[in-house]
């Protein structure tokens, strides 16, 4: 291959890539997220099944300033409709396709288009689409959005330091999204009675299970009396499990490697330094003791360690080169007319 | 008409304008006959429903300027029309000279009024024309370009007027746009249409970005194997930014924002994930204004601060280079005809349309006496705005053209009204004939190419001269003919 020469990879390039695969994983996250808490929903407590979304998003603020009341079909409408609101579907699909945009150059027209038709698609959906079983519909689409977003990137988009700053993007968001799924346990209700509890308590784990893609193989590897221990175990540090945190953090440590090894960055020291410290972090504490000592805490721990990565990815390969601008992409408003 | 147009379109009339398909052309060979009996083979509903379905494709695949409203950004197509507009052999030979001739003339007038200033000293083109442009750049004074190139790509809009002769309308010496329809075009005609085009042996448009790149590379500051060029666009918030994509992937090299730039000790260098890379070619899609706030616009959030100190210190090329708006001024485009004469000893190959210009009082006087007539170009301007044309006028506008006339006549010329050629187009009333002109690219490095057709655009509504994409204007498919067809038999 000694004819090729490396075009080498424009920072805004890379950090497009990056923002671009973390705005689609959190849409299929967010369509999985709101699918199983439907499931949590109990008669009578459907508010509390779907405010339970906003707290684990960290939107509690947003969502009231944004005229929204607590009520389950606002929070559909406040994640499913609302463009104002930037952690919603249509926002991150826009904020994902707007990155597309500026990185058209390097992606496929296989790419372009269909993130140009599903983006289409999701600029369309209605109130009705969130009533009754259409919901778990919608969920579906958007989730399928995703994965034919994925399935043509793999088939289709070169594999040069790109790739891996795409796939760094992808993985972070995800592994920071099953911190979140784990979390809606953490608000949900259970009933007093103990054998009710109990059934209330398996029926929520296997909304989860099934929301992280993990039901089945969990079953398969699970003891037949599983314990919520074995479902946390499962979904941070089960080596196989594709949306497990710790598989996420061993994705993203070999494409660090990738990027010094192969492409000779040797800036991601510092950022693979940081994801050796998580990888310890998920597997070094035994999980009876985080169960007891607080689940919840020991999850934003956990996304806090991942924003850290995330800034030293960030750091060493975008904002470094341009300080000044944060955001992928700027908003020129400076236009010209050209002939 | 020949009988068998009038039997095959029987509602079909071109009126008094030369029409691209049916008025004949013995070198146009069986072609046109060919083109309309499948065009009736295939019917006007699976027509319609071909078109739609091909509308739609250009849309998923973001061929599109896009229009940015509070909430997210609308992608328009630019309207496709599926009858292709068809050059003969001969035609084309006779537009590749013209267009190779004319750049060859607007470079060696750029040359000379950042150099010498003969043109001036010489009586061609008054001075205050040149160096009282707007376009005009002192700073580009006393600095010879690499080859004499100046306009690196050039669009040259030519109509055809009733009689059938060719005619230079503008030149577009500074940023042309819509050099990406033209491939897409074909691309989109060869999904879509692959029966209207079967054995009909065509010049191929797939060339255009190697020469680009190419003619960058010759322009490059000298000693470097491999230059590395970059496309700079002001980003995804300009119209054009498709085709700033599309010649981007067309000629492999990296898209850049101004923000991706830097210049450091005189040179240019973007800022990639492992570090600083030097840049030696710049094809810029951003007006000279922007370009550089140390020394235009100060205000320019697009462009590169020091950009130009370091072309001035030849530690870079920008194509095309800065100050060539001064060539392709309708006011000077008046004088072009004098212009060729006097560099190349040659008469023009084609003709400019008759321009009257304003600033003279002889321009003045008959523009004013024949407003009606006339059509008004305001001289600054470019996409067709400003136009008004006499014969379509009422009064009341022609008075306020009038008075706008004689507030600032340099800034006007008029033109007589020509009857552009027409073409058949798919319309409302099934195939209609629209009016069209047509925008060669031509590329030059050390020497000059011209992409095989150019951009037809045609004006999408009945009757209208119109065919500027911002003013509703679609585009066709631009064949030119591979085979000589000989006088009235086969090649």
């Amino acid at each position: 291959m000694n004819q090729m020469r490396d075009p080498g990879l424009l920072a805004r390039d890379a950090e497009g890539l990056f923002w671009m695969a973390r705005y689609l994983e959190r849409v299929e996250n967010m369509a999985r997220l709101i699918d199983v808490t439907q499931s949590f929903e109990s008669p009578g407590f459907e508010t509390e099944a779907w405010f339970g979304l906003i707290r684990i998003n960290a939107d509690e603020k947003n969502f009231l300033e944004r005229g929204f009341s607590a009520d389950a079909t606002h929070v559909k409408r406040f994640y499913l409709l609302d463009r104002g609101n930037t952690n919603s579907i249509p926002a991150c699909l826009e904020d994902a396709r707007t990155n597309a945009r500026t990185l058209r150059p390097l992606m496929s027209t296989e790419m372009w288009k269909q993130l140009n038709v599903f983006h289409r698609f999701v600029t369309r959906i209605t109130p009705e689409d969130l009533e009754g079983d259409a919901l778990s519909r919608l969920c579906t689409r958007i989730k399928e959005g995703v994965q034919a977003h994925t399935g043509i990137t793999q088939g289709t988009l070169y594999r040069d330091q790109g790739w891996h700053f795409y796939e760094l993007g992808r993985y972070i968001e995800r592994a920071d999204q099953t911190t979140r799924m784990l979390d809606i346990k953490y608000t949900a209700l259970l009933p007093r009675g103990a054998e009710e509890k109990r059934v209330a308590e398996l029926t929520q784990w296997n909304a989860i299970l099934r929301g992280a893609a993990g039901y089945h193989a969990f079953k398969r590897y699970a003891r037949a009396q599983f314990s919520a221990e074995d479902v946390v175990q499962f979904l941070l540090r089960d080596p196989s499990s594709p949306r497990s945190a710790l598989l996420c953090v061993r994705r993203i440590e070999s494409h660090l490697d990738d990027l010094r090894r192969h492409h000779g960055l040797s800036a991601v020291a510092e950022a693979m330094e940081r994801a050796e410290v998580l990888r310890e972090l998920l597997v070094e504490k035994p999980l009876g003791h985080i169960l007891a000592t607080g689940l919840h805490e020991y999850l934003d721990v956990v996304q806090i360690h991942l924003q850290a990565l995330a800034g030293a990815i960030g750091r060493a390969f975008f904002r470094d080169w341009r300080p000044e601008a944060a955001p992928a992409v700027q908003l020129q408003v400076q236009t010209q007319v050209s002939a | 008409m020949n009988d068998i147009f009038q039997h095959l379109w029987p509602e079909y009339d071109p009126g008094r304008f030369f029409c691209e398909l049916t008025t004949p052309r013995p070198d146009a060979g069986p072609v046109p006959q060919w083109l309309a009996e499948r065009l009736q083979g295939i019917g006007l509903e699976a027509l319609r429903a071909r078109a739609c379905a091909a509308e739609t494709d250009l849309i998923d695949l973001g061929v599109t300027f896009t229009v940015y409203s509070d909430a997210t950004a609308i992608d328009r197509i630019l309207p496709f029309d599926c009858i292709p507009r068809v050059l003969t052999a001969p035609e084309w030979d006779l537009l590749e000279r013209a267009c190779i001739q004319r750049v060859k003339a607007l470079n060696l007038f750029l040359g000379d009024i950042y150099g010498k200033g003969h043109v001036v000293k010489d009586g061609i083109i008054p001075a205050d024309l040149v160096y009282g442009n707007a376009n005009y750049r002192p700073e580009m004074k006393d600095f010879p370009v690499p080859h004499g190139t100046y306009v690196h790509v050039c669009g040259i809009d030519i109509i055809r007027d009733e009689k059938g002769d060719f005619r230079v309308l503008e030149d577009n010496a500074r940023t042309p746009s819509g050099v990406s329809y033209v491939i897409e075009n074909r691309h989109l005609m060869l999904r879509t249409f692959p029966d209207l085009m079967a054995g009909i042996k065509l010049k191929p448009v797939d060339d255009y970005g190697r020469r680009l790149r190419a003619a960058m590379a010759e322009v490059a500051p000298g000693g470097h194997a491999d230059p590395q060029v970059v496309l700079l666009s002001p980003g995804i918030y300009n119209a054009a930014y498709f085709e700033h994509v599309f010649l981007a992937r067309e000629m492999g090299v990296p898209l850049v924002v101004g923000a991706d730039l830097l210049v450091d000790n005189e040179r240019v260098f973007m800022r990639t994930t492992s570090g600083l890379k030097p840049v030696h070619t710049i094809y810029r899609r951003l007006n000279d204004d922007f370009l550089d706030p140390e020394v235009f616009r100060p205000d320019s959030m697009l462009g590169v601060p020091g950009l130009i100190g370091a072309w001035k210190a030849g530690n870079v090329a920008i194509a095309n280079a800065v100050g060539t708006g001064v060539a392709d001024d309708k006011a000077v485009y008046a004088y072009m005809p004098r212009i060729i004469e006097y560099y190349l000893a040659e008469t023009p190959l084609i003709q400019n349309v008759e321009t009257h210009i304003c600033r003279e009082a002889e321009g003045l006087n008959y523009t004013l006496d024949n407003l009606d007539k006339l059509v008004t170009k305001p001289v600054g301007e470019s996409g067709g705005y400003g136009i008004t044309i006499g014969p379509r006028a009422s009064k009341a506008e022609l008075e306020a053209v009038r008075a706008t006339i004689l507030a600032n006549p340099e800034n006007w010329i008029s033109q007589p009204m020509i009857g552009l050629s027409v073409g058949p187009t798919l319309a409302e009333e099934g195939i209609g004939p629209r009016h069209l002109d047509l925008r060669p690219f031509i590329v030059t490095g050390k020497e000059s190419w011209v992409l095989p057709g150019g951009l037809s655009r045609v004006a999408m509504k009945r009757g209208s001269l119109i065919v500027n994409s911002s003013q509703g204007g679609g585009s066709k498919d631009t064949w030119v003919l591979a085979e000589p067809f000989g006088q009235g038999g086969k090649a």
